[in-house]
């Protein structure tokens, strides 16, 4: 398969690479639109209160302003999931988190545009409001939202396997609390939008830097209440998402809304701030664990409760609470487990959906106390986890299929690659080495919006110029979903590389996609990509059949060319594609892919969460040095090995592997949100840590291939796995070089240092004691 | 109040009315359409508007155009020749040292400076002088790979 230089297994220089390190890429915030108002987001300086009201008079007869839009312009809440629509883009009667859109402004230029803003006066009647889970789930508190009892979107209770008899036949139960503060995507482009409108039509043309074009386009008709067939929605280059782009977001309401008031055209460009603001990272969890294993190292049950502080309205909170539970199971062998997840409602920017989509904090706590048991046992860390593998294909206690399973290879390579049975416990002092495994899913198997078509749709055009293009709604972020579509084409159709075009994300010619969240594009809309070719080739072997006077199975497709085996005679591929286009004009083929039911997940509420065809496996290993002085710690090198299926670009699952395993180390060592009375207080990149070129390691990739029987070529994610196991393989290589097993994330120096210091004090008043009392009271 | 600027931009003397507050960004962004220069946070935290300033790495978010007055400045736009990448660009191209590409022009200008003052860089050179440039993607590696590409440093990193 990788002797074709542009197929399957071709280190591919990304398809739009080149605009990239030019600077001819057009973002959002670069499309050129002279004539554009200015808009500008009217934020709530209050974190819970009733609006009584929000007086623009005096804005609007500012010279310049042009329109001004409140709640009072929108009242169909929106939401990506359809049980937990909430949300409005600009509040209505009520405000529920401190930064909150109220009103927005659209104006000639920024400086009247950010005038009016300070005319606008908005008046409150304020209610209490809560910044803690704990807080919000007292007793006597508030609802933020009346329907929500408790201040719970949901409360999840599963129970799979004989738990107590799991924990009664465990030689070593151990139980522990861990912390995970909020952390968020911080994609290097502030969010932005563009907005035209044509009243003369009643059409709406928004650009955005959505992951997800399919799901804004639902939400502006739904927002501005349009036919949906006078609405396109088109994705530019995006810098980068993460997760924080999976969802339709305020602003892009906002903006439509502008640009519908003002009959023209908007541009919305959010500052840093404001895009810390919009939020949707990954939330603040309280984790409650307790793990039952045998003598040998064998798990036996587990039991988690977890509690997400979820911000104040719903996104994708369902879904967070009832993943962080489901890939307890479908990385270790894991015979029963009870999983309590509450999703609190607090009046926070809404946490949503963050690279490793809930799963990151549950395994954190899950590796970590592993880890510790495996010591206190006297285990070999990476032998505990080899002790616990599945044996694929099989089906979890929860009713996920675990079809491919690359982890004990994965375990291999990074044990090899670390030098990690030399090294392991001979490190000189104030050094050491973790491991942790990790996993996600290759898309989810029952898509958000359930309405019975394919998994995915792609086009691909042939026309009288010999030019293939791709036509997709697969929203290219940065992963590089654009370069893997081509790729699966040029593999199919062996032809030249400059052949291919990709046209992504453009409602108006490109077929629906559901975007890029989940990791999904590479294993669903690859896949579909790869049925299109085949549905493209076999045209051309038809037409080349034709033109030769043979058969289709005489023809030889040879890529550039199409030869009758018999005669030896040969059409170039400009030939075979004129003659294809004989009595029917251009050529359009679709391919599609679609998620066999079998593969939908559980029976149990919510059991489709977490259910996937295809599960990536990771295995990292960190070495650290911690100043004991400090408690700074450095992480020195990372070895991360992930069972990617197949890597159809490896150049690219290098980088998604080492920039999955650096953003974890950001979550593990320095990032975290903060508030002060709902403020948001760490809302740029100096207070919101994360880490420099300065201070990041040298990342070792190493690509197991356990070639998925459904995948594109063999093919799995790459991008999400990694990151998960990053926290848990840190917080080992902690405690391995100082002892100290700390399960507050992040370490940052200041926990470091304070934990190193009241274990220092601690020994001191142990030896104060001991020195003061007789020598025999210690043998008691 | 505007004044007439005048300035060289990618090797190009104009001149221009600007206003004293003027950002050098937005000079750019604005009026030249020179949006490769990218603004990444609200003043001097990510590196994303880094230009050469006479050869020198310089934030334009931080920098008003008016300061810059019979400066040579050069943008991500200069560094193509002919049709043909420059060694940075190309090796940030084939090592993937661009995902999302967003903070790649700032990255780009940031290692230019560097490699002006410093043609054979080790890795620890490298790491400093993109210290302030941040990324979201790659965690550096294949950053660090590139730079070390475009000035056949690789052998000796």
């Amino acid at each position: 398969m990788k002797a074709n230089r542009s197929g399957a297994g071709a280190r591919r220089p990304l398809i739009d690479g080149v605009d990239k390190v030019t600077g001819k890429a057009q973002y959002t915030a670069d499309l050129p639109a002279p004539n554009a108002l200015v808009g500008r987001i009217f934020r709530s300086p209050y974190a819970h209160a009733d609006i009584v009201a929000v007086d623009t008079a005096e804005a609007a007869a500012l010279p310049g302003v042009v329109a001004i839009v409140t709640g009072q312009d929108c009242d169909k809440p929106y939401g990506i999931l359809p049980i937990s629509q909430n949300e409005f883009p600009l509040a209505r009667e009520r405000i529920r988190y401190r930064g909150e859109p109220v009103a927005a402004v659209a104006a000639v230029d920024a400086e009247t545009a950010e005038r009016a803003l300070k005319l606008i006066r908005l008046k409150v009647a304020e209610r209490p409001a809560y910044f803690a889970a704990a807080d919000a789930r007292r007793e006597d508190a508030v609802l933020l939202h009346d329907n929500k009892r408790g201040n719970l979107e949901r409360e999840v209770h599963n129970e799979f396997g004989d738990v107590a008899a799991g924990f009664a036949r465990a030689d070593l139960v151990r139980e522990q609390t861990f912390r995970c503060a909020e952390v968020t995507h911080a994609h290097m482009e502030p969010h932005a939008a563009l907005a035209t409108y044509e009243p003369e039509r009643g059409h709406l043309t928004l650009h955005s830097v959505t992951q997800v074009p399919y799901y804004v386009h639902l939400s502006l008709a739904r927002c501005l209440d349009m036919d949906p067939s006078r609405i396109r929605v088109v994705k530019p280059f995006i810098g980068g998402g993460f997760g924080a782009r999976t969802e339709t977001l305020n602003f892009e309401i906002v903006c439509g809304l502008l640009a519908r008031a003002a009959r023209g055209t908007v541009r919305l460009d959010l500052t840093r701030e404001e895009t810390f603001l919009t939020h949707r990272g990954r939330p603040e969890s309280d984790i409650r664990i307790r793990i039952g294993m045998t003598r040998e190292g064998r798990l036996t049950a587990c039991e988690m409760e977890m509690v997400m502080r979820g911000g104040a309205y719903g996104g994708y909170g369902i879904v967070t609470i009832l993943y962080a539970g489901a890939l307890l199971n479908g990385l270790y062998d894991l015979p029963a487990v009870k999983y309590d997840g509450y999703r609190v409602y607090t009046n926070t920017p809404p946490c949503g959906a963050m690279r490793g989509h809930g799963t990151v904090n549950a395994r954190y706590a899950f590796d970590a106390l592993m880890g510790e048991m495996a010591t206190e046992l006297g285990l070999d860390p990476i032998e505990v986890r080899r002790r616990n593998l599945l044996k694929a294909p099989t089906e979890t206690i929860n009713g996920l299929r675990v079809t491919s399973y690359g982890l004990p290879e994965a375990l291999d390579w990074v044990e090899r690659a670390s030098g990690w049975r030399e090294r392991y416990g001979k490190l000189p002092k104030g050094r050491g080495l973790g491991i942790a495994c990790s996993h996600f899913v290759s898309g989810s198997a029952k898509p958000v919006h359930w309405s019975g078509e394919p998994h995915a749709t792609v086009i691909l055009k042939l026309d009288w110029d010999g030019g293939i293009v791709i036509l997709t709604g697969a929203s290219e972020i940065g992963q590089g979903s654009s370069t893997i579509m081509a790729q699966c084409v040029a593999e199919v159709l062996g032809v030249d590389w400059e052949r291919i075009r990709v046209v992504a994300s453009d409602s108006l010619v490109t077929p629906k996609d559901n975007g890029s969240y989940s990791s999904r594009v590479t294993y669903m809309v690859g896949n579909a990509t790869i049925d299109a070719a085949e549905n493209l080739k076999k045209l051309l072997v038809e037409a080349a059949a034709r033109k030769l006077k043979t058969t289709t199975e005489d023809i030889e497709c040879l890529g550039e060319a199409y030869r009758a085996a018999s005669s030896g005679e040969t059409l170039s591929f400009k030939e075979t594609t004129v003659e294809a286009l004989v009595g029917t004009g251009t050529l359009t083929v679709k391919g599609t892919f679609t998620c066999p039911e079998d593969f939908q997940g559980g029976k149990h509420r919510g059991g489709a969460v977490g259910s996937t065809m295809g599960f990536s496996y990771a295995a990292t290993v960190v070495e650290v040095s911690v100043d004991e002085v400090t408690g700074l710690v450095t992480v020195e090198r990372a070895w991360c090995a992930l069972d990617c299926g197949y890597a159809i670009n490896p150049l690219s699952v290098e980088g998604q592997i080492q920039g999955a395993v650096w953003m974890g180390l950001g979550q593990a060592i320095c990032e975290e949100t903060r508030y002060e009375n709902g403020l948001h207080t760490a809302a740029n990149f100096l207070d919101y840590r994360v880490p420099s070129i300065a201070e990041s390691p040298p990342i070792e990739v190493g690509i197991v291939e356990s070639l998925d029987p459904n995948g594109p070529f063999g093919a799995k994610e790459a991008s999400e796995g990694p990151l998960s196991s990053l926290p848990a393989a840190l917080a080992e290589a902690v405690r391995n070089a100082t002892g100290l097993a700390l399960r507050e994330l992040p370490l940052t120096p200041e926990r470091v240092a304070g934990a190193l210091e009241e274990r220092e004090r601690e020994r001191r008043a142990a030896a104060r004691k001991s020195a003061k009392q007789p020598a025999t009271e210690g043998a008691v | 109040m505007k004044r007439i600027l005048r300035i060289q931009v990618n090797g190009r003397w104009r001149e221009d009315a600007v206003a004293d507050n003027t950002l050098l960004i937005d000079y750019l962004r604005g009026p030249l359409q020179l949006t490769g220069t990218k603004q990444g946070c609200d003043g001097g935290e990510c590196g994303a508007c880094t230009v050469l300033v006479d050869g020198k790495p310089r934030l334009a978010c931080c920098t008003f155009a008016a300061s810059v007055e019979g400066c040579h400045v050069e943008t991500i736009e200069s560094q193509s020749q002919n049709g043909r990448l420059s060694p940075l660009q190309q090796a940030f191209h084939e090592k993937l040292g661009a995902q999302c590409g967003f903070c790649t022009p700032g990255m780009i200008m940031a290692a230019e400076g560097l490699l002006r003052r410093n043609p054979r860089p080790d890795e620890a050179a490298i790491r400093e002088a993109l210290g302030g440039n941040l990324c979201r993607c790659t965690g550096y590696v294949k950053i660090v790979e590139s730079v070390q590409a475009a000035c056949g440093a690789e052998a000796a990193a």
